[in-house]
C-alpha cells in the first residue's frame, strides 16, 4: 500500500495528541500550582530502501552516491511536565501557603501513602488537623488548638499560634517539604498531587529554606504556570499541521484513485 | 512487452516513494529539532548494448537540510539551543556520539543530565555529565554548567562542567536510520569549539511547510503523468493488436 498514507497518519495522531495536551493545560490554567505539560515528539525510524554505495551496474566504478532512506513518520513520546515557578497570588488567607522555590508539601492518602503537592490551599478539619483542600492530612501532622486566635507561618516553615490572653507565640508544628532531583519524573495522579517514581528519585525531606528547599510564603498561593498565549499559538500550530497531514492523505488517496481509474 | 510501460511503471513507483518522504517531512513539521530531508530524482541509465534508450528515474535522499529552525522561547532553564553553526553532542542509544542543535534537558534520579528522549548529554571531554543535588543550576552562553550546591549558601556559585559544543561542517554529517545525526564514517573527530548558545528556548523543526505542500502537488501530478504514459502504452498495444487482427 501507499507508504505516504501511513506516514501522514502518524502525523495526524501526533497532532491530535498535542491538542489533547494543550487542552489539558488550558483547562487547568486556573488550577492552583498546576504545572504545564509539553507534548514531546520524536521522528520514527528510517527504512533503508536503497543502501548508499550499492552497485549501480556490473562495472565496479559505478556505485550509487547516495541511497534512499525513507522516514516512517512521527510519534508522541510523552508529555513533559515543566516545573517552573508559577506566579504568587496574595490571598491574605492564614492557611494559604505558597512554595517559593523548589519543594513539595507532603500529604497522606487513605492508605497512608505519601503524596506530593505544591497546592498550599490548606484548611483545618474537625479535629483541628491541617488538611489539603481535598481533605488529606499533612505530613508531618500539625494540630491547631481550637481556641487559637491567629496562625502565623514563618519563611522556614515554623507554624506558630496565638492563644487568647497569651502574648507569646507558641510553636505547634514545623512544615517539611520534599525536593526531588528530577521533578519532571514525578507521576501526576490528579487532584494536584504527584507520586514518587524511579525516574523522580527518592524525596529529600527538609525544613523549608534549608538545603535546596525553597521558602514558604504565608497568605499566598501559587498559580498555574500555564502560558495561555503560548498554548493558543500551539493550538494554531497543531491544527494547521493536522490539516497539512490530512492534505497529504488526500494527495495519496488521489494518486491511487487516478491509478485505479486510468489503467 | 513494451518497454515504455515498464519505464513509466518504475517512474510511478519512485514518485510514490518520494511522496512518502515528503509526507514524513510534513508529519514532523511540529517535532522540535527535526531536520527536513532533501529528496531528489536521478536518471539511472541501463547499461549494455542497445539499452541506452532507457533511463529509469530513481528516488534518492542525498542529504538532510541542517539549516536552523525557528527559535521558540519556553522560559525553561534547561531548554537549550546552540547558535550559528554549533551543535551539542549527546550519546545516541547505540553509544555513538550524535549531534543536536537544541535539547530539552532533564536531570535523572541518578544525577545524569539527559535530553527528552533519555540520551545522556556529553561534556567537553566526551563523557556523560553528572549533576549533584543542587539548589539552582544554570547553563551559560558558552555551555558552562554552574550550580549552587544543595548545602551551600545561595551566593556560592560553582562551575561544575562544560557541555561539548562542536562546529562540524554540515557536509560531514548524516542522519542515520534511527533519526540521529552523526559524523559520516571516516571523518576526523571534532574538537571542542567556542559555540554560543542560549537557554530558555528550543528550536522547532525546520520543515518548510509551504514548500512541502507545493512538492506534494507536484509529485501527485508527476504520478498522474506516469499513469497517463501507462495508459497511452496500453492504447498503443491495443492499436497494434487491431492492425494485426484477422477480420
Amino acid at each position: 500500500m501507499n507508504r505516504a498514507l501511513y506516514v501522514a497518519k502518524t502525523g495526524l495522531e501526533a497532532q491530535q495528541f498535542r491538542l489533547a495536551a494543550i487542552s489539558n493545560n488550558l483547562a487547568n490554567a486556573n488550577t492552583y500550582a498546576y504545572k504545564t505539560g509539553r507534548a514531546e515528539f520524536n521522528d520514527l525510524l528510517y527504512q533503508n530502501v536503497r543502501q548508499p554505495g550499492a552497485q549501480a551496474s556490473l562495472e565496479e566504478s559505478s556505485t550509487l552516491p547516495s541511497g534512499l532512506q525513507l522516514g516512517t513518520g512521527v510519534k508522541a513520546i510523552g508529555v513533559q511536565k515543566i516545573h517552573t515557578q508559577g506566579n504568587i497570588m496574595v490571598t491574605e488567607n492564614q492557611l494559604d501557603i505558597a512554595m517559593d522555590g523548589k519543594g513539595f508539601f507532603q500529604a497522606l492518602d487513605q492508605e497512608g501513602n505519601l503524596m506530593y503537592t505544591r497546592d498550599g490551599s490548606f484548611q483545618v478539619n474537625q479535629n483541628g488537623d491541617i488538611v489539603t483542600s481535598s481533605g488529606y492530612l499533612l505530613e508531618p501532622n500539625i494540630n491547631i488548638p481550637i481556641e487559637v486566635t491567629e496562625i502565623s507561618i514563618s519563611r522556614d516553615g515554623g507554624v506558630f499560634v496565638t492563644l487568647p490572653g497569651d502574648a507569646a507565640q507558641n510553636q505547634v508544628g514545623q512544615l517539611e517539604v520534599a525536593t526531588f532531583i528530577n521533578p519532571a519524573g514525578l507521576e501526576s495522579i490528579g487532584g494536584n498531587f504527584y507520586m514518587e517514581t524511579t525516574a523522580s528519585g527518592a524525596p529529600n525531606v527538609n525544613n523549608p529554606q534549608t538545603a535546596e528547599a525553597g521558602a514558604i510564603i504565608q497568605g499566598a498561593l501559587e498559580s498555574s504556570n500555564v502560558n495561555t498565549v503560548e498554548e493558543l499559538i500551539g493550538m494554531i500550530e497543531a491544527q494547521r499541521t493536522y490539516e497539512m497531514n490530512s492534505k497529504a492523505i488526500s494527495a495519496a488517496d488521489g494518486m491511487m484513485q487516478y491509478l485505479n481509474n486510468n489503467t | 512487452m513494451d518497454r515504455m510501460l515498464y519505464v513509466a511503471m518504475s517512474g510511478a513507483k519512485e514518485v510514490s516513494l518520494s511522496q512518502a518522504n515528503n509526507s514524513n517531512n510534513l508529519a514532523n513539521a511540529n517535532t522540535d529539532g527535526f531536520k527536513q530531508d532533501f529528496n531528489i530524482f536521478r536518471a539511472q541509465h541501463v547499461e549494455g548494448p542497445g539499452w541506452h534508450s532507457r533511463a529509469y528515474s530513481m528516488d534518492e535522499r542525498p542529504a538532510t537540510d541542517f539549516s536552523a529552525g525557528a527559535i521558540k522561547v519556553t522560559g525553561r532553564e534547561l531548554d537549550i539551543v546552540t547558535k550559528e553553526d554549533g551543535f551539542l553532542a549527546i550519546e545516541a542509544p547505540n553509544g555513538d556520539e550524535a549531534f543536536v542543535r537544541s535539547a530539552s534537558l532533564q536531570v535523572l534520579s541518578d544525577g545524569s543530565l539527559v535530553d527528552v528522549k533519555g540520551n545522556p548529554v556529553l561534556n567537553e571531554n566526551g563523557i556523560q555529565v553528572n549533576i549533584p543535588p543542587v539548589k539552582t543550576m544554570t547553563i551559560g552562553s558558552d555551555g558552562t554548567i554552574s550550580i549552587v550546591p544543595a548545602e551551600a549558601p545561595s551566593n556560592q556559585l560553582v562551575v561544575l562542567d562544560r557541555l561539548r559544543l562542536v562546529k562540524p561542517d554540515v557536509q560531514t554529517l548524516e542522519k542515520g536510520l534511527d533519526g540521529y545525526t552523526r559524523l559520516k564514517e571516516g571523518e576526523a573527530p571534532l574538537v571542542q569549539e567556542n559555540v554560543k548558545m542560549m537557554s530558555g528556548a528550543l528550536e522547532s523543526s525546520n520543515v518548510n511547510t509551504a514548500e512541502a505542500l507545493v512538492k506534494m502537488i507536484e509529485l501527485s501530478r508527476k504520478y498522474e503523468l506516469q499513469i497517463k504514459m501507462m495508459s497511452t502504452s496500453k492504447t498503443h498495444a491495443q492499436k497494434s493488436d487491431a492492425l494485426l487482427s484477422l477480420k
